[in-house]
């Protein structure tokens, strides 16, 4: 009997191995791991041999070399006799820089868009439906060309600039307008903004409370505006006016002083955010549309009005559907910004995968170093948008 | 037989010479239909007949193209304050239920009191709770409405509506999405409505509780109100032909 017993589970296991399948995945990830490690072994070798072969060192000893190359846009300290590391920072910072403009303004107009769409205007519906179908069908590439050349390119020259705004100036070279100078006590100005915004924050916290206990709602909207803008306001008035504006000036073939913003930076954010809240839009218009009509129709009999229905009850719903494919155009626009190269916009790609590399031949360390940063840039932003997204995440049975 | 209870004399709705076309397509047909506070209505008929849009017509999901609708004394016109004084009147149910799955069924319940009649959270929230225990649910309240079974989710429902002290409550066709065994706990909530005195309106195929709670029934075909009649009479000696034809299929399957 003890036999039996014995007997029958082990013969059972003889077979089960091959059809458990908790045991066939531990098998056939573990073959998967050995085939991976055993390709890039082989790269890995195989590109020191010809590194090797062709007399190229490897190593970052390049980083502090000087780079010997001028950059037409630098957030930073840059000069021709930086080093090549800090090449490195300035094309991080301009692709950040043309990453988080883009991100913003191709959210907010890709938001209106989208909720456009849905307008019960014929007009509104229409143009905003056009806007998807054109710029979400031509090619990226194509959109910055003709940003880039077709309409930048085509301005005055610097003589003959358009202005206008006085001392804001529009040439082919690029947007100059005048620059703050901070005088003494600007300070406080910008201690008053931040006083307010923190007394927003608590009047918030009050009148939302005071919601909760006595149901009477606090006009926080208009508050909230009127001390962050009025108490700055107030501040400068009694400070004296402690700012001043340098505005460019026309000297010998270009304008001096002021802040510039380079036709290249402009052209590649036009496009970036054109491109890409045309995707946004959609996303928004679907997101809102997989709210069911019976959510608009249960809040609305309730009495809800319809600006309430859509903040209370849609809205919250449409986040959730539209966080995940959100993230992907945001990453897809911080890697489309790579397209930079094709105008001269000295993001990351361009001057240092581009002019770094051309230099210095150190393709294995520039390009890892570049992909890096893609990666860590993409991981972020997804690890980001996932924190909020289960935080919004809808609680099923 | 239906039970005794206050009908007062007050029209709660009046519906009169009302028509509604989708397109080409004639949904209602001169729809006239009176309601007393304290009645209890229960709309039958066909598929397609006009039952749901008659009824939603009346809190203004859908909007009638001719004749009057009154609902307490306000007429529905295209003034949204009328419209939103009538949706604080006028609560609904939905064969669907409807509920907000992003917010728990206390917030479900406490939202239109606290947005709508700006009533103190806290004190939204017990009223929330009394009619929850109403319903018999309060046990779940924290919970999600994805976290509920079906019948618990329309109870829920009805809840949610109740919390705004509606003067009349609508219902279509509130346990046709439900399974056999929660038919029951629905329909009681409702009968025990019912029997407190709630101005009701429900659209049901539910025909024992047409008999047992209805004061009037009324059969509904293309568009138009073919036949209305206490229960009783209703279903013993139905006058149109197809209303018994429409008896005789329900009745019998
Ligand atoms: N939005 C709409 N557009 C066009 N036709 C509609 C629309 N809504 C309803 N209808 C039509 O109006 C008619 C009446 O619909 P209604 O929903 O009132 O019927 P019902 O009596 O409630 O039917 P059921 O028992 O199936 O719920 C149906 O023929 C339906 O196809
Ligand atoms: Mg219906």
């Amino acid at each position: 009997m003890s036999s039996d017993a014995n007997k029958s589970p082990s013969a059972s296991q003889k077979t089960r191995f091959w059809h458990d399948p908790a045991k066939r995945a531990i098998l056939f990830q573990s073959l998967l791991v050995i085939a991976v490690l055993g390709f890039v072994g082989m790269i890995v070798q195989n590109t020191l041999h010809n590194l090797e072969s062709r007399g190229i060192t490897t190593g970052f000893a390049f980083l502090s070399q000087e780079a010997g190359f001028g950059i037409i846009q630098s957030l930073i300290d840059y000069s021709e006799s930086s080093s090549y590391g800090r090449t490195f920072f300035v094309g991080l910072l301009n692709t950040l820089l043309v990453s988080v403009l883009g991100i913003i303004a191709a959210t907010l107009l890709g938001f209106i868009m989208g909720i456009a769409r849905l307008s019960n205007n014929w007009l509104i519906s229409k143009v905003a439906s056009a806007y998807v179908e054109i710029f979400r069908n031509i090619p990226l590439l194509i959109q910055i060309f003709f940003w880039y050349f077709a309409v930048l390119r085509a301005l005055p020259s610097p003589r003959q600039s358009l202005e206008p705004i006085e001392n804001i100036f529009i040439n082919v070279r690029g947007l100059y307008m005048p620059e703050p100078i901070y005088g003494d006590g600007f300070g406080w100005v910008v201690a008053a903004f931040f006083i307010a915004v923190v007394a927003v924050f608590f009047i918030s916290r009050w009148s939302k409370k005071r919601q909760d206990e006595t149901g009477q709602r606090f006009p926080m909207l208009w508050t909230a505006a009127g001390l962050i803008i009025g108490l700055p306001l107030l501040v400068y008035w009694v400070m004296g006016s402690p700012l001043t504006w340098e505005a460019p000036v026309l000297k010998g073939f270009n304008f001096r002083g002021g802040m510039t913003i380079i036709p290249e930076l402009a052209a590649l954010w036009v496009a970036l955010t054109i491109y890409t809240a045309a995707f946004i839009a959609e996303i928004v218009r679907s997101g809102i549309e997989a709210v069911s009509h019976g959510q608009t129709e249960a809040a609305s009999a309730l009495g809800l009005n319809r600006g309430k229905v859509l903040r209370l009850v849609v809205v919250p719903q449409a986040v959730r559907v539209i966080i995940p494919p959100l993230t992907s155009q945001y990453l897809n626009l911080i890697k489309n910004s790579s397209l930079a190269t094709a105008i001269g916009y000295p993001d990351l790609v361009s001057v240092f995968a581009g002019t770094t590399l051309n230099q210095t031949g150190q393709a294995i360390e520039v390009i890892f170093m570049t992909m890096l940063v893609y990666l860590t840039l993409s991981l972020l932003v997804s690890a980001f948008m996932n924190w909020f997204n289960t935080r919004m995440a809808l609680v099923e049975r | 037989m239906s039970m005794t209870h206050q009908v007062e004399d007050k029209l709660m709705v009046e519906m009169r010479g009302v028509n509604k076309w989708y397109g080409q397509f004639h949904v209602l047909k001169d729809v006239n239909l009176e309601v007393k506070k304290g009645e209890r209505i229960v709309i039958c008929g066909p598929s397609g007949s006009g039952k749901s849009t008659t009824i939603r017509c009346i809190n203004r999901l859908e909007e009638h193209q001719k004749g009057d609708i009154i609902v307490d004394g306000t007429t529905l016109n295209n003034d949204l304050k009328n419209i939103e004084t009538i949706r604080r009147e006028v609560g609904m149910v939905f064969q669907h239920f409807n509920l907000f799955p992003h917010l728990t069924v206390l917030e479900n319940c406490a939202l239109a009191p606290i947005w709508v009649r700006k009533t103190p959270r806290e004190e939204a929230e017990e009223i929330a709770m009394k009619y929850l225990r109403r319903v018999k649910i309060e046990e779940q309240a924290l919970k999600y409405p994805g976290q509920l079974s079906g019948g618990q989710q329309q109870r829920v429902a009805i809840a949610r509506s109740l919390c705004m002290n509606p003067q009349v409550m609508l219902f279509d066709e509130p346990t046709s999405a439900l399974d056999p065994e929660m038919i029951k706990e629905v329909l009681d909530v409702m009968v025990e409505l019912a029997e407190e005195g709630m101005t009701m309106l429900c659209v049901t195929h539910e025909m024992g509780f047409a008999k047992t709670v209805a004061d009037r029934v009324i059969f509904m075909d293309k568009g138009q109100i073919i036949e209305e009649n206490e229960p009783h009479e209703f279903f013993n000696n139905p006058q149109s032909e197809r209303t018994k034809a429409f008896l005789s299929q329900i009745l019998n399957h």
